[in-house]
C-alpha cells in the first residue's frame, strides 16, 4: 500500500463534516502554525518540502510563494484555483467533494504564510454540489473559530469566501481567473506583471491548485523534510492521479511520486489493467493538453527503462518521446480505440474554450478543429496531416497563455506517433465512418 | 534613459518604453506592424501577434535571447537589450502566419470595402500574404448590423483586435458594446443589438483596423483616394473640433479624426483629439468648416493616388519641347 497523505481518511464515514474531521485530526495544522509557527517558517517548510504546483506545471510551490511582494499597506490574496477543466483530470473534485475539510484548513495555513487577510476558493461553475459541500464546511469552520476575527485566539483574522466561476475553461488560467474574480470577462492578462507584483485589484495574489494547497496540511503537520522523503528526486510527496479511460479501475487515486507506470496500470492496488482483457495503445498521463505517449513509451522509456511517475519520469525523452505529469490526469486507451477521434474530441474543446484574443490561438485552434474533423468524418486529404503539423507550428509559442500551446502540443504528438492512422483516414473513408467504438456517435454534423 | 538596438539602429529611450515605442522613435521600416495596439488606448495591444519580434540578447545585465517571439507592443525595452524585427526571418514566417490566421476569417471584400486603402490588414496581406489559401472550410458568416443610425458593424470583417472595446470603455458612458462568445466564433457586438449611443461614439469607426466598423453616411459613396483629405476645424463644444474633411469638389463626402501615420489620433494642445459624433456625422456642409488646407499624406499610400506634384523638371521639358 503506497503512504496517503492526502487521502488518508477519506474512507473514514461523515469526514466531510467538521466533528469527524477535527477527531481525526483535521485542523492541527492550523494550530500548529499560529501558535509555533511564524509565517515564514510556514513559508520554509514549504521551501524545505519540494512541493511542486499540482496545478499542471508543476512549479515549486514554495519559490512561488517567496516571490510574492509584500508592499506596505497593501492587501495580499490567496486565490484558490478550484476550476478543474482539464479533461481527463477530476481529482480536486474528489479531494473537495469528500474531505472539504482539508482544503478549508490548507487555505487558512496558507493564507497565514503568505499574509493574506481575505482569501478566495474559485470554484467551476459546473460544480455547484462541490461547491456546497465546501461552503458548508466554511460555515463550520468559522462556527469553531478556524476563520474570521482572531484566530484560537492569535490575533490573525482571515476570511474565505467562494467564487463560482462561469463554466470556461479558460478563467483556470491564473490571470484569467484573476479578471473572473474582479467580474469581468476571463480574458488572460499579459504578462509581465505576474501576479504575484500585480494580481487581484492589482494587489500581490498567489494562485494555487486545490491539490497544492490540500498538500500544505501535512508538510506543516509532519515537517517539510519528511515530506521531501516521499517521492523521488525533484518529484517529492504524493499527487493525486485521475485515472480514465480504458481500465478495469478507473478512479481518483494518491500515488507516492516515482512508483512504476508498469505498476500503477496493472496492479490491482491501482487501476488494475485494461478493461475487458484488451491491449493498451496509447495513454495520455497528464490531462488533455499533454503529448500522447504510444504503448511501447509509455511503461519503457526510449532508452528501456522504466518510466516512473514523476514530472521527470513521464518528461523523459522530451516532446520526441516522452510527454508530462501536468495535472495528473491519466487517460488510457485499448487497442480498439481510435487516435485521430480523439485527437479531434480534445482539439473540438480546445477550439470551443480558447478566449479568442489572440489570433494564432482564436483562428489556429479553429481550423485544426475543422481539418481534425474532416478528417475523422472521411474528407481529408494527405495534405491536411502535414497542413495540421504547420498550423500547431505557427500558434505554439505565439499566444499570450499556454492554451495555445495546449491546443497545439496533443496534435502535434498524435501525429508524431500514429501519422499512419491519420493517413488510413485519407485511404479509408467508407470505412472511418462506419467504425463502431461501442458509444454513442457523437459525429458532428459537416457544416 | 536606456539603450536598445532595435535592426542593427541604436536608440535611446525612457525606461518602461515598449519595444514598439522604441522602434517607431526611429522610424521607417524597423517599425514593427500594429493591428491591435493603440497608444492613444489604455490595455490595448498583444493581442494580434502581429507585432511579434525576436529579442536576440535580453539587457546588458542578463544578455540571453528570449526563446520565444515577443509581442513588440507590450514588452518593455531593457538597457542593452538587442531587438531583430525586419532583419529576423523567423519574425517574418511568423508574421506571414498571423497574416494568414486574420485571413481565415476575413473576406477578402476589398474592391467594395469602404478601409480599402487605409487598412493595415491589406498592408499586411501584400506584404505576408500569398496568392492562394490554404482555408478549405467554410468561413464564419455573419449578417451587417446597424449599430445605433450612423455605424454599420461588419461581423465578417472584424479581426477581433478589441480597438472599439476599449474605445466603448474608455470614451463612452453606458456602455452597451464589447465582446460575446469564445474562440473563433467570438463576436462584436452591443447588447441584443443596441445603438451605442454616446456624442464619442463614432470614435470606434476610427480606431478599427479593418472595414467592420463603417460609418454610415459615407459607406459606398467614395474610394478614399478620390477624396482630398483637408485639416479643417470649427467652433465645437463638445470636442476640439479639429478633424480630418474628406472632399470632392465643394463637397464634404467624410468627416475623421486627425490620424497618425501609424493611424492613430494625434495629440493637438497634449490631449488626444477624438472628434465628437457632431462634426463626424453632421457636419457635411463646407460653411461649417473652416478648411485649413490639404493634409500631409504620405507619398506611398494609396490615399496619394491622383493627387500629383508638380515635377518642374518635366515642366520645363514639356515648356521647351526638348
Ligand atoms: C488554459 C489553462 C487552464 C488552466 N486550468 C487550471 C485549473 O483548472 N486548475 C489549476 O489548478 N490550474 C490551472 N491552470 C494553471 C494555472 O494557470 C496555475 O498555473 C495554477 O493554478 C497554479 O497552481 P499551482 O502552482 O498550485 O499548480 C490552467 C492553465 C491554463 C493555461
Ligand atoms: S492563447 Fe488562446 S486562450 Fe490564451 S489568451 Fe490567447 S486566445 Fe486566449
Ligand atoms: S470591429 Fe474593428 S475595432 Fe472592433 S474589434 Fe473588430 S476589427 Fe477591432
Ligand atoms: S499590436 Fe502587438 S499584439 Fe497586436
Amino acid at each position: 500500500m503506497g503512504r496517503k497523505l492526502l487521502l488518508e481518511h477519506i474512507d473514514v464515514p461523515g469526514i466531510e463534516s467538521f466533528e469527524v474531521y477535527r477527531k481525526n485530526g483535521g485542523y492541527r495544522s492550523v494550530e500548529k502554525a499560529l501558535k509555533t509557527m511564524s509565517p515564514q517558517n510556514v513559508v520554509e517548510e514549504v521551501q524545505a518540502s519540494g512541493l511542486r504546483g499540482r496545478g499542471g506545471a508543476g512549479f515549486p510551490t514554495g519559490m512561488k510563494w517567496s516571490f510574492l511582494a509584500k508592499p506596505e499597506g497593501v492587501p495580499r490574496y490567496l486565490l484558490c484555483n478550484a476550476d478543474e477543466s482539464e479533461p481527463g483530470t477530476f481529482k480536486d473534485r474528489y479531494l473537495m467533494e469528500k474531505i472539504p475539510h482539508l482544503l478549508v484548513e490548507g487555505m487558512i495555513v496558507s493564507s497565514y504564510a503568505l499574509g493574506c487577510n481575505q482569501s478566495y476558493i474559485y470554484i467551476r461553475g459546473e460544480y455547484m454540489w462541490v461547491l456546497e459541500i465546501v461552503e458548508k464546511a466554511i460555515a463550520e469552520a468559522y462556527a469553531n473559530g478556524f476563520l474570521g476575527k482572531n484566530i484560537l485566539g492569535s490575533g490573525y483574522d482571515l476570511d474565505l469566501a467562494i467564487a463560482p466561476g462561469g463554466g470556461a475553461y479558460i478563467c483556470g488560467e491564473e490571470t484569467a481567473l484573476i479578471e473572473s474574480l474582479e467580474g469581468k470577462r476571463g480574458n488572460p492578462r499579459i504578462k509581465p506583471p505576474f501576479p504575484a507584483v500585480k494580481g487581484l485589484w492589482g494587489c500581490p495574489t498567489v494562485v494555487n491548485n486545490v491539490e497544492s494547497i490540500a498538500a500544505v496540511v501535512p508538510i506543516v503537520n509532519d515537517g517539510g523534510a519528511e515530506y521531501a522523503k516521499i517521492g523521488i528526486g525533484k518529484s517529492t510527496g504524493t499527487k493525486l492521479i485521475s485515472a480514465c479511460g480504458n481500465l478495469v479501475k478507473p478512479g481518483v487515486y494518491e500515488i507516492e511520486l516515482g512508483m512504476t507506470v508498469e505498476e500503477f496500470i496493472y496492479s490491482d492496488e491501482w487501476c488494475g489493467g485494461i478493461a475487458n482483457g484488451k491491449k493498451i495503445k496509447a495513454c495520455v498521463p497528464g490531462g488533455s493538453s499533454v503529448p500522447i505517449l504510444p504503448a511501447n513509451l509509455i511503461t519503457k522509456t526510449a532508452e528501456g527503462v522504466d518510466r516512473l511517475m514523476s514530472y521527470e519520469g513521464l518528461a523523459e525523452g522530451g516532446f520526441a518521446t516522452g510527454s508530462m505529469l501536468g495535472s495528473g490526469g491519466f487517460i488510457v486507451f485499448d487497442e480498439d480505440q481510435c487516435i485521430v477521434r480523439n485527437t479531434w474530441n480534445f482539439a473540438r474543446f480546445y477550439a470551443h474554450e480558447s478566449c479568442g484574443q489572440c489570433s494564432p490561438c482564436r483562428e489556429g485552434t479553429g481550423w485544426m478543429e475543422k481539418v481534425l474533423r474532416r478528417l475523422e468524418n472521411g474528407q481529408g486529404h494527405m495534405h491536411d496531416i502535414d497542413l495540421l503539423a504547420e498550423i500547431n507550428k505557427k500558434i505554439e509559442g505565439n499566444t499570450i497563455c499556454p492554451l495555445g500551446d495546449a491546443a497545439a502540443w496533443p496534435v502535434a504528438a498524435a501525429i508524431r506517433h500514429f501519422r499512419e492512422e491519420f493517413e488510413w483516414h485519407v485511404t479509408h473513408p467508407d470505412e472511418a465512418v462506419k467504425r463502431n467504438f461501442g458509444i454513442a456517435s457523437n459525429h458532428m454534423p459537416l457544416v | 534613459m536606456v539603450k536598445v538596438i532595435i535592426d542593427d539602429i541604436e536608440v535611446e529611450v525612457e525606461p518602461g518604453t515598449t519595444i514598439l515605442n522604441a522602434a517607431r522613435k526611429i522610424g521607417g521600416d524597423v517599425v514593427p506592424p500594429a493591428m491591435c495596439y493603440y497608444s492613444k488606448l489604455q490595455g490595448s495591444g498583444g493581442k494580434c501577434r502581429t507585432c511579434l519580434v525576436e529579442v536576440a540578447a535580453g539587457s546588458t545585465a542578463d544578455p540571453r535571447p528570449m526563446p520565444k517571439l515577443v509581442a513588440s507592443c507590450s514588452t518593455p525595452v531593457m538597457d542593452g537589450m538587442i531587438v531583430k524585427n525586419k532583419t529576423s526571418e523567423r519574425v517574418y514566417d511568423n508574421r506571414a502566419a498571423v497574416t494568414e490566421f486574420l485571413l481565415i476569417n476575413h473576406p477578402l471584400d476589398c474592391p467594395i470595402c469602404d478601409q480599402a486603402g487605409e487598412c493595415h490588414l491589406q498592408d499586411l496581406g501584400f506584404e505576408h500574404g500569398k496568392e492562394g489559401t490554404r482555408y478549405e472550410e467554410k468561413r464564419r458568416t455573419f449578417d451587417p448590423i446597424d449599430i445605433g443610425d450612423k455605424i454599420k458593424l461588419h461581423m465578417n470583417r472584424c479581426i477581433l483586435c478589441y480597438r472599439c472595446v476599449y474605445v466603448a470603455n474608455q470614451l463612452t458612458d453606458k456602455r452597451v458594446h464589447g465582446i460575446m462568445h469564445r474562440g473563433d466564433h467570438a463576436e462584436i457586438s452591443t447588447y441584443i443589438e443596441q445603438a451605442i449611443d454616446n456624442d464619442f461614439s463614432g470614435n470606434v469607426i476610427d480606431v478599427c483596423p479593418v472595414g467592420a466598423l463603417t460609418d454610415k453616411t459615407f459607406r459606398f459613396k467614395s474610394r478614399v483616394w478620390f477624396l482630398k483629405p483637408m485639416e479643417a476645424s470649427c467652433e465645437c463644444t463638445k470636442c476640439a473640433g479639429k478633424a480630418v474633411v474628406w472632399m470632392f469638389g465643394d463637397e464634404i463626402y467624410r468627416v475623421t479624426g486627425r490620424k497618425d501615420k501609424y493611424g492613430e489620433i494625434e495629440d493637438i494642445d497634449g490631449k488626444t483629439a477624438w472628434i465628437c459624433n457632431e462634426c463626424r456625422f453632421d457636419k457635411k456642409d463646407k460653411s461649417q468648416w473652416n478648411i485649413e488646407g490639404p493634409r500631409v499624406i504620405n507619398r506611398h499610400s494609396v490615399i496619394a493616388q491622383n493627387q500629383y506634384l508638380v515635377d518642374e523638371r518635366l515642366e520645363s521639358k514639356k515648356l521647351t519641347g526638348k
